[in-house]
């Protein structure tokens, strides 16, 4: 059979840096085509060329789309052909309802005004097909993101979809969610949908993908196909870096000194609804050379928890005692947080971590600069010895330090915030999501750093939607739901069974 | 065959080095080009020595806020009350000194104070109410212009006593003996010569090519490829070339204008604030990403204050250059000032959303303006048109910007 599409030898040059080299891809009708690489394998690179962000004539090699040659110039050029991508930032207007979302820019009109009916009956429909029992008229903002993302793709489909193409989708979604959202592309692909998946989970990918394609450095490594080759996520790996990878998690010597920091009572009022308690009676502790996990649900409430101990940088009427190595301590402000030891990784590195505009040092030195100062002048060259030594210890990717954030793909950006707060110093490292949206090399150096940090003696917390993440790390690990700690876990005991079940159980009886 | 290769190598990276720092080359070559320009037109009356001294007095003011405009900008607010809070100092000045007869020093430690209180007290809601600046700073513009009306009762109060007039209006004396200039004056063929001018250029300018060198030797030791050399040399040479060229034009007139005394040490001290100090950085962090430089321990709310009293006391410190130079205090001073101060910061490159912009770009882009306002009114062109072009300017400079970002993402 023919096959939808063809992207045929296409390479793309960015100035200094070749981007795409020679890269094919081959998606057949009707199938769910997978395609993995580590980050800046050049990915989202070639789906910006599938879908005319870079327009035809600025990159080399053909695209063959439903039997013909296509040179898109635009977006628009491709939609207008049934190509839609659905971007990891999802592109809705939050305060707009999901009808007005669904037809954006492709409004139902009659004589020129809206046709609300239409719309809403339409709206309808389409949210049958995704599974979503929202109103139309619920504004978006007040969806979860697993709900967004399914308007995402109920926008596509009022679009006439033929090629949907989604970029990491479960990024940022619980595992029921993401459990949803597959269910929904198998669903689609009964239907007759063609998608192509990137995505960083292979245990997702395994399980909806027809094939797979694997770029590496801009080139295209292998095309496995699922009912033909033997596909094990050690094979999949070992294409996308080039090498083996026996053990995702590397092994660390476990050993735990005296507590480090203890959180005792610790309550949370919703900054805008102060009637709200966000965290309730939490209590916790890390020991020297620990690593501890909280796993829970989206919005169980452990981004909140971190970031009202981190300064209160989150909620009201914060109540409940810190202690540090015993001795209390008051972080009330992000510099005193600081200054009694802690670092907080946040789990939104792109608006929360970093500047984005600025370089690589600037970002690194931005939480001690006091440490490349004298006197409150900065000494430059100081800052710059401190950012190489990052540089090449965390083997940041970067042309130089003087580089633009910006122009780092996630996996380096991550390395950049993680070096920002070791500078710092701190004693207890409160990660959040550390590995989101980053490849399974990165992932696998910033395992490494953990263990070498906790090697140290210091303390590390992590915060962690992926269970296998946490279970290969942690040597103990609080489930945290609504608020609350439902339970604490050794490693021994810990499985993803026992913590759900903690997690479901609990909660009914709450 | 090898070495053609190199050299379209080397070709390449300058042309990649110059595509991706057009803005600042291209500042730079605006301002030269629409001097030459004027110069040409004008029949060289731009550049006559009496001329120069008068095109920096008339900027001195506008430079001077546009140094606390840059910092505000950068922190990512806006202040359009500067017009405003000038003009009021200059009316609290002529008050003071006119009407009551205080002493001068006094006069102008109150007037300075008063700045920094009006800043403060806008900074105050922007920064910690979280008022934007935009609102803050229009209805401070509304406060402060009435208040100058209620203080001068609708007239105009002068004269200033001399020593006040010399703020804006006066030279610094020429401390070495006249013989030198004398002698100097008889070598280039002028009339006379001030010598501490000169000197003041060649100096500046050795010390800009210093640094240059210096910070190119540092990059280099750090690996980065710099500026090609070729364009480190003809930046410089034009650099010291225009200082040295402008020092001796004001060497053969009257010597050092005060306010231009003011203006560079201010520039200096602020240049440095900004690019070697932890404030500075800071600044630009809280304006690149507020989040971002909260959670790294950043007292964002402090230093947005900061920015806002700092404001105020340039805009006071303008305030009382401006009534120095008319010698009179109007309730119409400053009146639509602010804008060519915000024009002078955006066409230096600062940016809307904040985190970007550099003092002397600002500066830079505050005298684009003053030759463009100069030139055209030696020319005879209408005010309307000149307003028209001046617009033009400004939105050019910015989608230059825009283009720019735009090619290189």
């Amino acid at each position: 059979m023919q096959p939808l599409l063809e992207m045929r030898a296409i390479s793309k040059t960015f100035p200094g840096v070749k981007a795409l080299d020679r890269v094919n891809l081959s998606v057949a009708q009707g199938e769910i085509h997978a395609v993995v690489g580590e980050n800046g394998a050049g990915k989202s690179t070639l789906m910006k060329v599938l879908s005319g962000v870079y327009p035809a004539g600025s990159y080399d090699g053909e695209i063959h789309y439903d039997g013909e040659l296509a040179a898109f110039r635009s977006i628009r050029d491709s939609e207008a052909r049934g190509i839609i991508i659905i971007h990891q930032e999802l592109a809705l207007v939050p305060l707009l309802s999901i009808a007005e979302n669904l037809f954006l820019g492709n409004e139902i009109t009659r004589n020129g005004c809206i046709n609300w009916h239409e719309t809403t009956q339409r709206t309808r429909a389409l949210l049958a097909k995704v599974g979503l029992r929202d109103a139309p008229t619920t504004p978006v903002e007040k969806l979860g993101v697993g709900k967004q993302q399914l308007v995402e793709i109920a926008k596509a489909l009022a679009k006439d979809v033929r090629l949907l193409i989604l970029d990491e989708p479960t990024a940022s979604l619980s595992e029921a969610d993401s459990d949803a959202l597959l269910q929904l592309m198998l669903e689609l692909k009964a239907a007759g949908v063609t998608q192509i998946i990137i995505s960083h989970k292979l245990n997702e990918i395994r399980r909806v993908a027809d094939n797979i394609t694997v770029l590496r450095d801009g080139a295209t490594v292998s095309t496995l196909n699922a009912a033909t080759d033997q596909i094990t996520e050690n094979r999949i790996v070992r294409d996308m870096v080039g090498r083996d990878m026996e053990n995702r998690y590397p092994v660390r010597q476990r050993r735990a000194g005296a507590p480090l920091m203890e959180i005792e009572n610790w309550s949370v009022r919703h900054p805008d609804f102060p009637d709200r308690h966000v965290i309730k009676n939490v209590s916790f502790n890390v020991r020297e050379g620990e690593v501890v996990g909280i796993a829970g649900l989206m919005g169980a409430g452990r981004t909140e928890l971190a970031m009202s101990i981190f300064g209160q940088s989150y909620g009201r009427d914060i109540t409940g005692e810190a202690r540090i190595n015993g001795k209390p301590v008051r972080l009330h402000t992000v510099s005193a947080a600081i200054a009694a030891g802690l670092a907080y990784v946040t789990e939104d590195r792109k608006s929360l971590g970093l500047i984005l505009e600025e370089s690589v040092q600037r970002n690194i030195s931005m939480a001690n600069l006091k440490a490349v100062a004298k006197n409150g002048l900065l000494n430059e060259a100081r800052e710059t010895q401190v950012a190489e030594g990052y540089r090449k210890s965390m083997n940041i990717r970067t042309p130089s330090v003087f580089q633009q954030v910006m122009n780092l793909s996630g996996g380096n950006q991550q390395k950049v915030v993680l070096s920002k707060w070791l500078f710092s110093e701190p004693a207890v490292l409160i990660l959040d999501e550390p590995t989101r949206g980053i490849d399974v090399g990165a992932k696998f150096e910033i395992y490494g750093l953990i263990n070498e940090l906790s090697a140290q003696g210091k303390g590390v917390v992590i915060i962690s939607s992926e269970m296998p993440e946490l279970l290969g790390m942690c040597d103990r690990i609080y489930v945290m739901n609504e608020g609350a700690i439902m339970g604490e876990l050794t490693a021994q005991d810990a499985s993803q069974e026992r913590i759900m079940s903690m997690i479901v159980t609990k909660s009914e009886k709450v | 065959m090898q070495s053609a290769t190199a050299q379209s190598g080397t070709a390449q990276s300058m042309r990649d080095y110059l595509v991706n720092h057009l803005r600042e080359y291209g500042l730079l070559f605006a301002l030269i080009a629409v001097m030459v320009f004027f110069q040409i037109t004008t029949n060289g009356t731009l550049l006559r020595p009496v001329n120069i001294t008068n095109l920096l007095l008339q900027n001195s003011y506008i430079v001077i806020m546009a140094l606390g405009m840059l910092i505000v900008i950068v922190s990512g607010n806006i202040d359009l009350s500067v017009g405003s809070v000038m003009g009021f100092i200059g009316a609290l000045a002529a008050v003071l000194i006119v009407s009551m007869g205080l002493p001068l020093m006094l006069a102008v430690v109150i007037c300075l104070v008063t700045g920094g209180l009006i800043g403060a007290a806008q900074g105050y809601w922007i920064a910690y109410w979280k008022i934007p600046s935009f609102i803050v700073t229009l209805a401070g513009m509304l406060v402060f212009r009435g208040l100058s009306l209620w203080l001068l009762q609708g007239q105009s109060v002068g004269p200033f006593p001399r020593e006040f007039q010399v703020i804006a209006t006066g030279f610094v004396a020429d401390p070495f003996p006249a013989a030198w200039g004398q002698s100097l004056a008889v070598m280039f063929g002028e009339r006379n010569v001030n010598v501490l001018a000169l000197l003041t250029g060649v100096v500046a300018a050795g010390v800009i090519v210093w640094l240059g060198v210096k910070k190119r030797a540092r990059n280099a030791s750090f690996g980065v490829a710099g500026e090609p050399f070729l364009f480190f040399v003809i930046r410089n040479v034009i650099i010291a070339a225009a200082l040295v060229f402008i020092t001796f034009k004001l060497a053969s007139f009257r010597g050092l204008p005060n306010v231009l005394l003011t203006m560079g040490i201010l520039t200096i001290i602020y240049a440095f604030l900004t690019e070697n100090t932890v404030i500075g950085r800071q600044i630009y962090a809280v304006g690149g990403n507020e989040k971002a430089a909260k959670l790294s321990g950043i007292k964002s709310e402090r230093l947005t204050f900061l920015a806002f009293v700092n404001m105020g006391v340039l805009a006071a410190a303008a305030g009382l250059v401006f009534a120095a130079r008319l010698n009179t205090a109007t309730p119409k001073a400053g009146f639509a000032l602010e804008l060519d101060v915000i024009a002078a910061a955006f066409i230096g490159g600062a940016s809307m959303s904040g985190g970007v912009g550099k003092i002397v770009g600002a500066v830079v882009g505050a005298f684009l303006m003053g030759v463009l306002n100069n030139g055209m009114s030696i020319m005879g062109i209408g005010i309307d048109y000149q307003q028209m072009i001046k617009g033009l300017v400004l939105l050019a400079a910015v989608i230059f910007d825009v283009y720019n970002k735009s090619k290189r993402a």
